[in-house]
């Protein structure tokens, strides 16, 4: 039995769980794990700018990776810190292992130095977590946080390690069964459901596949794919859905939602049945539930019983991992014909296009077009994390994605300052990919400190800038709806973004014409050992259409600008 | 309408924590919150206080989708080992109450045997005032107060509700 320090053992139960990479910033009560990483060649330590870049870089890496992503921060603020980036891996699903250092337990409670009762202030955005009071129980804690935040619906997991108990001498012992009598995630559906689901499946007419994150997170991109080939069923994937069906394939709608295709909406409110995948009826893709697919049934299957009849009644519902259940219900499924609800679906696309017009050449670059030779430039096979506003939503619609696990952005949360960390987590997971962050001017500046993180870990991701000057989707609601009072949404004061760059060490260019794109693109190809930035100049009146207004219905859809439709019609 | 769920929870720091937030934060809206220390026979609990009963009053404001969403939510916590709705099923439910009423001598017979009458003691006995101390059904301490509140109540605080079920079947 062997005897060691508790902070060694920690390290040794991250290599256990087969952790090879970590994320953090040191500080005080930190040290000791700190120090026993000295020297600890399993574990490579990346050391962030600020926790929120570790934070986020843990979670691109579990979404590019599909293993659990672990970042360190010490207490107090570092823990604060690590806030955001643990609410985005919540409302996402993503698992990730935060380690906080926390001041001595006898000193917890006192207000002491660089104390926060971060078990707290995270409790209601983790999925679970634990302050470790007994060194004997530090162990066991942290193997059934890598177990929570992986199974079932995966998520956050927050473990607190006061500094005594990072110090203390404690017992070695190999895992043996996890003891969790509250947590028993399901894996397979009860057969009774997953019957009544193929008998539903089998009388409707107007199919449609709803494919969310939760089929992302099961690895069943080829029981989604068996699926639709099967039922000859079109297929519409949301935000976090992107690649579980491939977009490029005829059977793809893209995304549904207030800013998906119309003909994914339309596809929704006209089907007779949902077969809904890990996805949970967010409301950026029903706007106002009343008004929502009217006419359809819905088999939900989803390994969270809560979000089944949360916003939605499901007419079948099924509890389980997408992978398996569709395991399950594929034998049971006879093949299904296309026919003129396919016909229909595909004549809708080809009226109601994703469409944009280039503005005219000293407004700026269409920042559409960006994203579409972007596409063709890397043909359609980098990793592509985003940042949060209007451009996320260009690259949503543009850049379609073959395969899971290639396309990281925050849905959920929403957080300004995602793509850049989350890229640089993405690009470790994936060495020998091209990873690229599409953000906006004013996102880059959330979390523009971690290019010193990528150009010592030598980290070729490539920022494209879409640079107008503007919070853009705030600025395009006070533009559509509040009467063109542009509060707070000016940004003035950005910096030459290039300079920046190359200030810490990585490279960039700046593109101000659409011809220049696709060269710059391909430039950005050649950079292999530091960051490059690309800031464009994007016209700064570019709207995302379509656009149905929060809470609003597929009747209310804008497909271009209302007002000037308003004018001409 | 008003719903008694039972939980037996995991007794360890922040489980109580968590399950409250857990209401606030979805806006459900409890009534009364009672936990403590409980047995369970069907786990292994050496120490005797690895389980904690948590009792919870939760009104569904008519919308009978609410208990469906609370009982999930809860389940989704790891602390959390069961939940019970215990609204319609056979149970003993009980709650106590400690109730200082104004009692000069001359009314102090007739307060002794209303609490005669409910079965509930007296815990304090001062110059001007008396505690009264009773457990029972929620009801029957609602018809208690209602009474003692002609005396004039100085002060009244009641527990949470608790609540087994009848017979050999788990609460």
């Amino acid at each position: 039995m062997t005897q060691l320090r508790g902070s060694e053992a920690v390290l040794r139960v991250l290599t256990e769980q087969g952790v090879e990479v970590v994320f953090g910033i040191p500080g005080g009560q930190i040290i000791p794990i700190y120090d026993s990483l000295w020297n600890y060649r399993e574990l490579r330590h990346v050391l962030c700018r600020h926790e929120q870049g570790a934070a986020l870089a843990a979670e691109g890496y579990a979404r590019a990776s599909g293993k659990v992503g672990v970042c360190f921060a010490t207490s107090g603020p570092g823990a604060t810190n690590l806030v955001t980036g643990i609410a985005n891996a919540m409302m996402d699903s993503i698992p990730v292992v935060a380690i906080t250092g926390q001041v001595r337990t006898a000193a917890i409670g006192r207000d002491s130095f660089q104390e926060a009762d971060v078990t707290g202030i995270t409790l209601p955005i983790t999925k679970h977590s634990r302050l470790v009071r007994d060194p004997h129980e530090l162990i066991d804690t942290l193997r059934e946080a890598f177990y929570v935040a992986a199974t079932g619906r995966p998520g956050p997991v927050l473990v607190d390690i006061p500094s005594d108990v990072s110090l203390s001498t404690i017992r070695w012992h190999e895992p043996g069964t996890l003891d969790l009598p509250g947590y028993r995630p399901i894996r397979e559906g009860n057969m009774r459901t997953v019957k009544r689901a193929a008998e539903v499946i089998r009388a409707a007419k107007r199919p449609i596949l709803y494919v969310g994150g939760g089929a992302v997170g099961a690895n069943a991109a080829d029981e989604v794919r068996e699926l639709a080939r099967r039922l000859n069923a079109y297929v519409v994937n949301t935000l976090l859905g992107k690649g579980a069906y491939p977009e490029t394939d005829r059977q793809s709608l893209g995304m549904p939602g207030m800013h998906g295709t119309y003909y994914a909406n339309h596809a929704l409110h006209h089907c007779d049945l949902m077969i809904v995948l890990g996805a949970r009826f967010d409301d950026r893709v029903t706007g106002d539930l009343t008004g929502f697919a009217p006419e359809a049934k819905v088999v939900h299957v989803d390994a969270d019983r809560a979000e089944i009849n949360k916003n939605r009644e499901a007419t079948v519902p099924v509890v389980g991992d997408v992978k398996t259940v569709l395991q399950q219900l594929l034998p049971l499924l006879e093949p299904r014909r296309r026919g003129p609800w396919e016909d229909e679906l595909d004549a809708c696309r080809e009226a109601h296009p994703l469409a944009y017009t280039h503005p005219p050449a000293e407004q700026g670059i269409a920042p559409q077009y960006i994203v579409e030779q972007l596409f063709e430039v890397t043909r359609g096979e980098a990793v592509v994390s985003t940042d949060v506003g209007q451009h996320q939503m260009w690259a949503a619609q543009h850049y379609k994605c073959s395969r899971p696990r290639q396309f990281l952005s925050s849905g959920g949360l929403g957080a300004m300052g995602y793509g850049f960390p989350a890229a640089i987590g993405a690009q470790i997971a994936c060495p020998d990919q091209p990873v690229f962050d599409i953000a906006g001017d004013g996102s880059i500046q959330m979390n523009i400190q971690e290019l010193a993180t990528a150009c010592i870990e030598r980290l070729p991701v490539k920022v494209l800038i879409f640079n107008n000057g503007w919070l853009g989707m705030v600025r395009q609601w006070q533009e559509l709806l509040y009467e063109e009072r542009y509060s707070g949404t000016s940004l003035v004061g950005n910096p030459d973004f290039v300079k920046v760059s190359e200030a810490y060490g990585g490279t960039g260019r700046r593109v101000e014409r659409a011809e220049d794109v696709r060269e710059a693109l391909e430039w950005s190809l050649t950079i292999t050992d530091r960051p490059c930035f690309l800031d464009f100049r994007v016209a700064p009146e570019a709207n995302v259409f379509p656009m149905i207004k929060a809470g609003g219905r597929f009747d209310d859809i804008w497909e271009s600008d209302p007002r000037t439709a308003a004018q001409s019609g | 309408m008003k719903h008694t769920i039972a939980t037996l929870v995991i007794n360890k720091p922040g489980v109580l924590a968590r399950v409250a937030g857990l209401f606030a934060r979805r806006g459900y809206n409890v009534q009364s919150l009672s936990v403590n220390i409980t047995r369970d026979a069907k786990f292994a609990d050496p120490s005797g206080e690895r389980f904690s009963r948590m009792t919870i009053v939760v009104d569904d404001e008519g919308n009978p989708r609410i208990m469906e969403q609370i009982e999930k939510q809860l389940y989704k916590l790891v602390d959390v080992v069961k939940v019970s709705d215990h609204t319609r099923t056979n149970i003993v439910p009980r709650e106590l109450a400690l109730v200082k009423v104004r009692a000069p001598a001359a009314k102090r017979a007739e307060l002794l045997s209303l609490c005669t009458i409910f079965r509930a003691d007296i815990a304090d006995v001062g110059e001007e005032t008396v505690i009264v101390q009773a457990v029972g059904t929620p009801d029957k301490l609602d018809a208690l107060v209602s009474l003692l509140e002609d005396y004039g109540v100085l002060e009244l605080v009641r527990t949470g509700r608790v609540v087994l079920v009848r017979g050999a079947e788990a609460t």
